[in-house]
């Protein structure tokens, strides 16, 4: 019997903030040997430069051929399901594979291309402001607003019929929780390629508007269909998951902050600094994919053998002295600071610009809709979900 | 202070492009392009940030004394 996953240090929160623990691990030690939620040894990185430094040395510490299965009793899995499964999954290659497929959906992602989505973001975000006044207060902000618009919105890029949106978004939901057997959630992932061979299946015949449709008509050639199952499903997941939880997680550090509040419902140059900080302060992503060292390298003082797993700790990284004064502070006043909170090097999130956006139109126009928004609970009554690949709330009990 | 672009080595985060945009643009593909190697004096610190900012390693400074 395989015993339930312990939570590992680097996924324990304190409400809005790391563990003291985690802190401490920082001033002091700066590396520390822990297990990770599949039961692996690893060593966990907690300066920023430290953090930098790793995930920006693909050479050193690789993304490729993750030792994830190290329990003695997970499940066997064949090659061939392991290479099914890591097919198209940008964040398990290094360079030159990675590029590859990088360069692929770079196009998707400029700058000017968000630009060019932001009336139809705005349109979605109206919408669901429309229909939570319609139904009135209380409302699950969660399930009624930082869910269902990047879901609405990854679903409309990649070409996913909205529709499907129960069976994903709950596939999505366990396939990350940590606490739940890695069986099911292995099996959740083979559900969800099942599901994803079903849309690329119609894109190959008859390819839409959408980003299917321009991989199969563009790359159609270079890329397998497993490969084009693997791209769109971690676009599915990193696109509705994240976002998510940054509009629920950040609302409600807006509404603990009513000062800061009112300055990105009422200043327009407001709104972009503090999405920046919400995403420093909240580092809703615990950790980068766990590199393995490919040599012996030293981090911050501490040798790491060759073929070790090494952890980044993003909160740890964000909250380090050395980034930002007194970092604890939530603070949209802030000047710029190069947060971690997306990651760094080539691993860095694609989607970042994209979650920008949809972040930069939600704050505001959900407290201009609202500006009474309040707390319908105790904040002691709030849930936090951390043992997660991704931090957030259960639920945001609101009324206005 | 003079800036360079590797264009191979970018994987077109865009971030260069939002913090110096005087400095930095994407093509199509979304991959760097460099407006001007020297960088205008008032556009120094925004250039300077886009560098730190970098991701990939794709940009650095070619005057500031390192072989980088």
């Amino acid at each position: 019997m395989t015993d339930a996953p312990v939570m590992p240090l680097h996924m324990r929160r304190a409400g809005f903030d790391p563990t003291d623990e985690l802190a401490a691990v920082r001033r002091d030690e700066g590396v520390r040997r822990i297990v990770t939620a599949l039961g692996v040894p690893a060593y966990l990185v907690t300066r920023y430069d430290d953090v930098r430094e790793v995930l920006g040395d693909w050479g050193r510490f690789s993304n490729a051929g993750r030792r994830v299965f190290g329990m003695p009793d997970a499940p066997q899995l064949t090659e061939e399901e392991v290479a099914r499964m890591r097919a198209g999954q940008l964040l398990t290659f290094d360079p030159p594979e990675h590029t590859r497929l990088r360069r692929m959906l770079t196009p998707e992602f400029t700058v000017r291309r968000m630009r060019g989505l932001e009336p139809r973001i705005t349109e979605i975000v109206d919408a669901h402001l429309d229909e939570l006044e319609r139904l009135g207060p209380p409302a699950d902000l969660v399930s009624s607003f930082a869910l269902p618009i990047p879901s609405l919105v990854i679903c409309e890029l990649l070409g996913v019929p909205y529709a499907d949106r129960d069976e994903f978004q709950y596939r999505t939901r366990r396939q990350l929780d940590l606490s739940i057997p890695l069986e099911e959630r292995l099996s959740l992932g083979r559900d969800a390629r099942a599901y994803m061979h079903g849309l690329v299946a119609r894109a190959q015949a008859a390819p839409g508007a959408d980003m299917l449709g321009m991989l199969v008509r563009e790359h159609g050639d270079e890329l397998s269909t497993d490969e084009l199952v693997g791209i769109a499903n971690l676009l599915l997941v990193a696109g509705h998951e994240t976002t998510s939880n940054m509009l629920g997680l950040g609302t409600l550090a807006l509404l603990r902050h009513p000062d800061q509040l009112a300055a990105v419902r009422d200043e327009p140059a407001a709104v972009e600094p503090a999405v920046e900080e919400l995403l420093r302060w909240l580092s809703i992503v615990h950790a980068g994919i766990p590199r393995v060292t490919t040599t012996e390298v030293e981090v911050a003082g501490h040798t790491i053998p060759a073929g070790e797993l090494v952890v980044c700790s993003l909160p740890a990284a964000n909250r380090d002295p050395v980034l930002v004064e007194d970092p604890d502070r939530f603070d949209i006043a802030r000047a710029p600071a190069g947060h971690l909170a997306f990651g760094h090097g080539v691993h860095h999130c694609l989607g970042a610009p994209l979650a920008r956006m949809e972040m930069r139109i939600a704050f505001p126009a959900l407290l201009r809709r609202f500006p009474d928004l309040a707390l319908a609970v105790p904040f002691e009554a709030v849930e936090f979900r951390s043992f997660h690949v991704v931090y957030g709330l259960r639920a945001l009990p609101v009324t206005w | 202070m003079r800036v360079a672009a590797n264009r191979d080595v970018c994987i077109g985060a865009g971030l260069c492009v939002v913090t110096a945009p005087a400095v930095f643009d994407q093509d199509d593909e979304g991959i760097v392009v460099l407006l001007t190697e020297d960088v205008p004096p008032d556009r120094v610190a925004a250039a300077s940030l886009a560098v730190d900012r970098c991701p990939s390693g794709a940009l650095r400074r070619l005057d500031d004394g390192s072989s980088g």
